[in-house]
């Protein structure tokens, strides 16, 4: 699969900001990051801290841009939400990851999101294929807190029993879509909540009660 | 969504500029933009925005030549990205695993960018490695046309004048 | 019975230690550089790059000294070793129209723009051993120069007989999506662009043979060359920081231009048909068979009837990688005990209950 940019991305002269720098070595790092996200993945709720710290173009903290730097590259075309929508940050993206950025979400094989109370529905984005369900968008949602937000119920594989997290600045509708995105397994979005450089994982078969 | 690219389009021919020059760069042969550019670059300051690393680029080709598209196999491509103290960021693409080439590559893109070294830099790096490509082009092609038939056809009655 | 036994580690590591001086011979000889594997020994670099599906000519000259010679041992060497690299791009299509050519002859018109220029081949030789070549040291003829090289741009012969009408185009249909084998499994029915890649990393011996019985009734191929071209292509890529073409090398390719009768259809008018051949460095056998098959594997999208092995696309392209037919032939080397401990109780039982029943009928028989 060729994918490019959306033409209106495109830049072809360097940035006038200088290039923030990337991992330091990128196969070790990334591997690194790699080996956190499996535990978020394999136990849902609980808080990783990661042990790589980068220095990221705003408004990314150090754990989104990990992940970025871990998951991303020139055949996952991202959906940034508008806020991300810096030269800068583009720039950072195009060139460490040589990310192709898409203004669809639903095209997007991830999707950054740097201000979580104007999420987008989560229906808008890839669901997966019923041959392919993981070719569903993953998306990486960047909020203020892990902790301090309202306290909701979580159960499923890789939670014993259940445990409470309090995922704070999502929009009122994100625990209703949940719902409905859960409904469509085994198609369905995946989510790492990310706030400084820590990270939650929340896959599609998490239940969430209030 | 999006607003200010203007230089990107306001710009075509620094783009065909820069391509043509980093087409030659990475086109030239092992060795040779070394023994060009050493001397001219050894005292610029970079920082390395990419270490030179090797990987693979997909070359593709066409059913036909004209038909769809089909994928041929892979090469290896080693590519670099500097930065110099003034902030011109360099990239540079080579074939094969020559890391010290993918980085020289960078670097000498980057001083191209630089008003104050762009020509001094063209005429003593980029003309050279053009000069001798074409050279050894038309070497091969001449060893080639030495093996190309002439026919000769039998004069024939009718044609007889 | 027999249980698994542990034990062979040592026997391991000294059948390593045991190839490595196979390997290098008579240490009084002088060892081979990769430079003189990847200069004179072109033609089996070339072959593991194209099988191998990678274009390097130092690590293929590499593969080949250690697997000695042995081309397909080389070919696995050079696919294990890319699985370690990253994918950082994929290329534009490369252009074969503007190739700087080396070889270019058409079998179908004589008088072709640009001429027949027969470049370095065997075509012409006498196939007689040349003694001269045992003697080491010795100056060797050098190739002529012309006054003038041929024009810059040389077209394709086929692209001559389009306006006529009487050759299929191939068209672009301007799908974004192509098959990449090395991503996805090999799946059927398979499109153009899965069985041309395919094609192309497939082991020469195989599809010789696939295409030579194309020609000798097991098939309907009545193939001229159209074309058979080798020389360099320009290799582009945009990468996404840039956002616009760059060329990054100049690669050496083998294109052959197969062109087949076809009788046509109620829909179509008679016409000929195309079959592509392309690969990594010059393979001429290997360019021309792979345009062969190619043809014939088009067999079901042209409406013929589907009769022949090399019309089977099922069964050509999942047996033509050589990587995967030698990893499976030879693991049957490799320990069965207990499979066939299994299976050699089952026949032991069985012929017990034979001989038992023998036994009955026997004595019924002489009751």
């Amino acid at each position: 699969m060729t994918v490019r940019s959306d033409t209106s991305f495109r830049s072809a002269v360097s940035t006038d900001a200088p290039l923030k720098p990337g991992f330091a070595d990128p196969v070790f790092d990334s591997q690194a990051v790699f080996r956190d996200l499996l535990v978020a993945t394999a136990y849902p709720g609980r808080i990783v801290s990661l042990d790589r710290k980068l220095t990221a173009p705003r408004p990314f903290s150090s754990a989104t841009a990990a992940l970025c730097l871990s998951l991303m590259d020139f055949e996952t075309p991202a959906w940034l939400d508008t806020g991300l929508d810096n030269n800068e940050l583009t720039a950072w993206l195009r060139f460490h990851c040589s990310l192709p950025l898409t203004k669809t979400a639903a095209n997007a094989r991830f999707a950054i999101v740097s201000d979580p109370a104007n999420l987008p529905p989560l229906q808008a984005f890839h669901q997966g294929d019923v041959e392919y369900p993981d070719r569903s968008t993953t998306l990486i949602i960047q909020v203020p807190s892990l902790a301090d937000g309202p306290a909701m119920t979580w159960m499923g594989p890789g939670i014993n029993g259940s445990i409470k997290v309090g995922i704070a600045g999502l929009p009122p509708q994100f625990w209703t879509d949940w719902d409905l995105n859960r409904e469509l397994y085994p198609r369905g979005i995946d989510v790492f909540f990310t706030s400084g450089n820590d990270l939650i994982g929340l896959p599609r078969t998490i239940k969430v009660e209030a | 969504m999006m607003n200010s690219r203007t230089e990107v389009h306001a710009k075509p021919a620094a783009i065909a500029q820069r391509s043509d020059w980093l087409g030659v760069l990475s086109r030239s042969v092992p060795g040779e933009l070394k023994a060009l550019a050493a001397d001219l670059v050894s005292d610029v300051a970079f920082e390395r925005l990419r270490a030179p690393s090797v990987g693979l680029v997909m070359v593709r080709g066409r059913a036909g030549g004209t038909g769809n598209v089909f994928n041929l196999g892979e090469m290896t491509v080693t590519r670099a990205s500097v930065q110099l103290t003034d902030g011109t960021v360099g990239h540079g693409y080579v074939q094969g695993r020559d890391k010290q080439q993918a980085e020289l590559t960078a670097i000498v893109d980057a001083l191209l960018q630089q008003p104050k070294r762009h020509d001094e830099i063209k005429s003593k790096i980029i003309e050279p490695l053009r000069q001798n490509a074409e050279a050894r082009r038309i070497e091969n092609s001449r060893k080639a046309a030495s093996t190309k038939v002439d026919f000769f056809t039998m004069v024939r009655g009718e044609n007889v004048a | 019975m027999y249980v698994a036994v542990k034990g062979g580690e040592q026997a391991i590591l000294n059948t390593h230690k045991m190839i490595s001086e196979a390997r290098r011979g008579d240490p009084a000889i002088a060892e081979l550089t990769l430079t003189q594997i990847s200069e004179q020994l072109r033609l089996a670099v070339d072959r593991v790059m194209a099988e191998g599906s990678v274009y390097d000519r130092e690590l293929a000259a590499l593969a080949l000294k250690q697997a000695q010679g042995d081309a397909m041992e080389a070919i696995f060497l050079l696919r294990a070793y890319r699985t370690t690299l990253p994918r950082i791009a994929m290329s534009e299509p490369v252009d074969t129209s503007r190739m700087t050519i080396r070889r270019r002859i058409s079998a179908t018109f004589k008088d072709v723009p640009g001429g027949q220029v027969l470049g370095p081949t065997y075509d012409y030789t006498h196939r007689l051993l040349d003694f001269e070549l045992a003697a080491e040291g010795l100056e060797r003829v050098r190739a002529t120069s012309a006054a003038e090289p041929l024009e810059e741009n040389v077209p394709r012969v086929v692209d001559l007989l389009h306006h006529e009408g009487v050759l299929q185009e191939d068209n672009d249909d301007g799908n974004d999506e192509v098959f990449d084998l090395t991503r996805q499994p090999m799946s059927f029915p398979a499109g153009r662009d899965q069985r041309l890649q395919s094609l192309a990393r497939a082991d020469e011996g195989f599809l010789l043979g696939l295409a030579y019985s194309t020609t000798r009734g097991y098939g309907f191929n009545h193939p001229f060359v159209g074309e058979l071209r080798l020389g360099e292509v320009t290799v582009e890529i945009v990468p996404e920081e840039l956002g616009f073409p760059i060329a990054i090398a100049d690669v050496t390719v083998t294109e052959c231009q197969m062109i087949n009768s076809f009788q046509g259809t109620a829909e179509q008018p008679p016409q000929f048909t195309r079959g592509y051949g392309l690969t990594f460095g010059h393979n001429e056998g290997k360019a021309m068979s792979m345009s062969l098959v190619d043809r014939s594997l088009r067999a079901r999208e042209l409406g013929e009837d589907v009769r022949h092995p090399a019309q089977n696309e099922e069964f050509v392209l999942s047996h033509a990688d050589n990587v995967e037919g030698n990893g499976l032939i030879t693991h049957y080397k490799l320990p069965h005990y207990v499979d066939f401990q299994a299976e050699l109780q089952l026949v032991r039982q069985l012929r017990a209950e034979y001989e038992a029943a023998r036994a009955v009928q026997t004595k019924e028989a002489a009751e």
